[in-house]
């Protein structure tokens, strides 16, 4: 039973997470851009989508914080909630001039892979790109820092 | 903003918010778009069957709308090849350099209330909205 559910928490949590984003219309790039054109016609739908779904999940992460476990006893760790550093700021920075440009961030990205046309396929594409020559920096930056422990590494949100 | 779109909207997040619940409480993982796809880009060993899973459930979710809705997914990219390959580069590698994106900074660092993550979320917004200002009102796109 265990097993089962380790199997299908996971892919019940992505086809939530799809079904949410279509609902909503955040897969659409012009409603997400109607949003950040905040000196034209300004569309504040994504900030209700956000502020739903925060709403949901700060209980989930209250309830994570206090027991430090799932519901089934395993082990969790929380992100590091505090520090801020050079990558953070300039890989906000870059990834809003993408989002900007496009209106497609990587969750939209990866439902319009099946969901819309082949451009989204290409797009995603070079979202990996990306993401490859993000690790190569990563690489490159832990091998020139001094070796840090592994309890003050900083947290993945994702 | 119309009644519909304001229903869609809190319903639609609604269900992404419990999309991160039950990854979080269910799990243990953080449900970051960008976190999951890079670390199954990266190809590690032991990147997780979960991550693999995430994914086909996102693919999935296209065709049960399409079946239940009897409708197409709405949105696409309509932009300059030229442009979708930068913007793509660009959210890619921004992210994974951030560690998180709208998902992982906003929906889920947000509720987590995590300071490094409303930064992030200010950053990445303030820029966007600057970059769409300029396409839209500068250039004239």
């Amino acid at each position: 039973m265990t097993r089962f559910l380790q199997l299908i928490v996971p892919l019940l949590s992505g086809l939530l997470f799809g079904i949410g984003l279509i609902l909503s219309g955040m897969t659409d790039p012009q409603r997400v851009l109607g949003f950040l054109d905040v000196f034209g016609q300004w569309n504040p739908a994504l900030a209700l989508v956000m502020g739903g779904a925060v709403l949901v999940s700060a209980p989930a992460f209250a309830y994570a914080r206090r027991n430090g476990r799932t519901v089934f006893g395993l082990q969790l760790s929380l992100p590091d909630r505090r520090t801020l550093s050079r990558p953070l700021v300039i890989g906000s920075l870059l990834f809003g001039l993408g989002w900007g440009l496009s209106g497609v961030c990587p969750g939209p990205g990866l439902v319009l892979v099946t969901g819309g046309t082949w451009e989204a396929g290409l797009f995603v594409a070079s979202m990996i790109g990306g993401m490859l020559i993000s690790d190569l920096f990563e690489r490159r930056r832990t091998a020139a820092a001094v070796p840090v422990s592994a309890g003050t590494q900083l947290g993945d949100c994702g | 903003m119309t009644t519909q779109v304001m229903v869609q909207s809190l319903l639609g997040g609604t269900l992404i918010g419990l999309s991160a619940a039950l990854l979080l409480l269910g799990r243990g993982q953080i449900a970051g778009i960008s976190g999951i796809v890079g670390n199954l880009a990266r190809g590690q060993q032991g990147a997780g069957a979960w991550r693999v899973l995430f994914v086909v459930g996102m693919f999935a979710s296209p065709l049960l709308y399409v079946l239940v809705a009897g409708t197409g997914v709405p949105g696409a990219l309509a932009l300059p090849l030229p442009l979708i390959l930068l913007a793509g580069a660009l959210v890619g590698f921004g992210t994974r350099q951030a560690s998180g994106c709208t998902s992982g900074h906003g929906v889920c660092g947000l509720g987590n209330f995590s300071a490094r993550s409303l930064v992030a979320v200010m950053l990445f917004m303030g820029s966007a909205a600057a970059t769409v200002f300029v396409v839209r009102h500068v250039v004239g796109a």
